[in-house]
């Protein structure tokens, strides 16, 4: 097997699982939505997917989560014993759309996301405390018992963030806040991404749209327009040929 | 059953308990009430007020088709109807770019006429306006017994599902990053609301049946802060106005159904200015 040649050098993590994405297509009746998306990515990095609007970079990541039909396929093996895993996969989307005014606490919409206990009876003791605990990691524990339209955006985030680390996933998949959260919020969740990949080992797949954020916290870059135009450290996608044509070339 | 009437008799020594068309009408108040308050919680969620209005107008194509076909059994034939019905809706509005209300408008008031159509062609519609406005008090044991399996199916369903559900309805990319397939639970919902509403547009009838379902959700709403209390409020919001209205419909020989949706009505502007004044 050729996978231990084509392993970048990973600065974090054991680097010793490896996500593969082959030749994924999507299609929606003759429209081509995505061809030919192949790329690696590695346990400890962090990749951040950049390209103009309606590049595909959601489509992607729900042909990821098995949520569309798609060409292609994902592959998570451990490089060590070559073994092919269950790949877990943690997805924070980019907005929650909730009326101000849904009776749903964040207790409510954590349990109906990790538990069978139905949140309509009961409220389970053992797993209140246990959401609270995963709350705590990113200091959204007060927001517990309110309710979820009532959050500030950045406090939706860190909830958000809670739900997909519980259970720890392999892959965790950004999509990065556009609205209802300012520069600082911004900010914090890419020092948030930063922590949990430095703290879990895990492989990040980030939705990206802020390319200075990009440029300080991304291992890997990869810029996409239906399929991928180039890949590599940030510097290489920023100096690409590609790059300036879509993004302008003065700000990078 | 006699038992059931017995009981009844003792707890209740009331005037209006002694006929047993009230026994009846109150069983299938009490049974009814919380199955739709129950199922009309997550319709408010996920703004589907008018896919449930929607199945109610297919009823009548529903028996029209029956009809035609030669049903002798009419439940039946409006039950198999409105789970295919609300499985082709629940279809066409995952698959096209069109507003999901624009596409149930249009094949509630296709599957409306053409009930009517089928019904009346031989000039025998007056038999069948029962279905319009529903005659609680014509309801049988037998129905009352249909109605009973129905609310256990539907506890059952929501022990099971409804995390998944509510889950699914907050954002589907997420559910099914969890392994919730948000698709599938969505068809098994709709046929639920569609059963439950065939069995019981009878005697509640087509133009009344969407506000059984809509308002208790919608009162509660205003003021609830959790899941629990939601359900909770939802479930009284039902049964105490379902109640009243049977027994205030008695006194004043008035229809029962529209007596209790104006009930229910008037407990929705009186949460709503609770709401406003609370602000919570």
């Amino acid at each position: 097997m050729n996978e231990e040649k084509e392993m970048p050098p990973v600065k974090n993590g054991c680097g010793h699982h490896c996500i593969k994405i082959n030749n994924i297509g999507v299609s929606f009746g003759s429209e081509v939505i995505l061809e030919d998306v192949s790329l690696h990515m590695h346990c400890g990095s962090l990749t951040a997917l950049i390209g103009p609007n309606g590049a595909g970079k959601t489509t992607l990541i729900r042909a990821l989560l098995g949520e569309i039909k798609h060409s292609g396929s994902f592959v998570f093996r451990d490089l060590k014993t070559n073994e092919k895993l269950d790949m877990k996969v943690g997805y924070v989307p980019q907005k929650l759309d909730v009326e101000r005014e849904l009776p749903m606490t964040v207790y409510d919409l954590f349990a109906s996301f990790i538990s069978n206990t139905p949140v309509w009876l009961h409220k389970s003791k053992k797993l209140y405390n246990r959401i609270y605990e995963q709350l705590k990691i990113f200091s959204a524990e007060d927001c517990i018992d309110r309710q979820i339209g009532k959050l500030s955006g950045g406090q939706l985030q860190r909830v958000l963030l809670s739900i997909a680390i519980t259970p720890i996933p392999d892959l965790l998949i950004l999509d990065e806040p556009v609205s209802g959260i300012d520069d600082n919020g911004v900010r914090e969740f890419y020092r948030l991404a930063g922590e949990i990949k430095e703290k879990y080992d895990l492989a990040i797949l980030l939705v990206s749209h802020d390319l200075d954020m990009v440029k300080k916290y991304a291992d890997k870059v990869v810029l996409m327009d239906r399929g991928i135009l180039c890949q590599g450290t940030p510097d290489e996608v920023f100096a690409d040929r590609n790059f300036t044509q879509i993004f302008g070339g003065g700000e990078a | 059953m006699e038992l059931i009437y017995d009981i009844m008799d003792k707890l209740m020594p009331f005037e209006f308990m002694k006929y047993t068309f009230m026994k009846n009408s109150f069983l299938a108040i009490l049974i009814a009430t919380p199955i739709f308050a129950i199922l009309g919680t997550m319709v408010v969620n996920k703004k589907m007020a008018f896919f449930s209005d929607a199945i109610g107008h297919s009823a009548l194509c529903g028996i029209a088709v029956g009809t035609v076909f030669g049903f002798t059994d009419r439940s039946l034939s409006m039950v198999i109807f409105a789970v295919i019905f609300s499985m082709l809706l629940n279809y066409v509005k995952d698959r096209t770019t069109y507003g999901a209300d624009t596409i149930i408008s249009v094949f509630a008031s296709v599957a409306m006429s053409l009930g009517l159509v089928l019904l009346s062609a031989g000039g025998s519609f007056n038999k069948y306006t029962s279905y319009l406005v529903g005659d609680i008090l014509s309801i049988t044991a037998d129905e009352i017994a249909f109605l009973a399996v129905c609310f256990v199916l539907v506890i059952i369903f929501w022990l099971l599902a409804y995390n998944k559900l509510s889950a699914a309805s907050i954002n589907r990319t997420l559910a099914k990053s969890k392994g919730i397939n948000g698709q599938v639970l969505d068809y098994l919902y709709s046929a639920f609301i569609a059963v439950v509403i065939m069995f019981s547009i009878r005697w509640i009838g087509v133009l009344l049946i969407n506000s059984l379902i809509i308002l208790p959700a919608a009162s509660s709403r205003n003021i609830s802060y959790n899941t629990r209390q939601y359900h909770l409020f939802s479930v009284l919001i039902s049964l105490v106005p379902g109640i009243a209205g049977l027994i205030i419909s008695y006194y004043t020989s008035t229809p029962t159904g529209p007596v209790i949706v104006l009930l229910l009505g008037s407990i929705f502007f009186v949460t709503f200015v609770i709401h406003s004044l609370v602000k919570k």
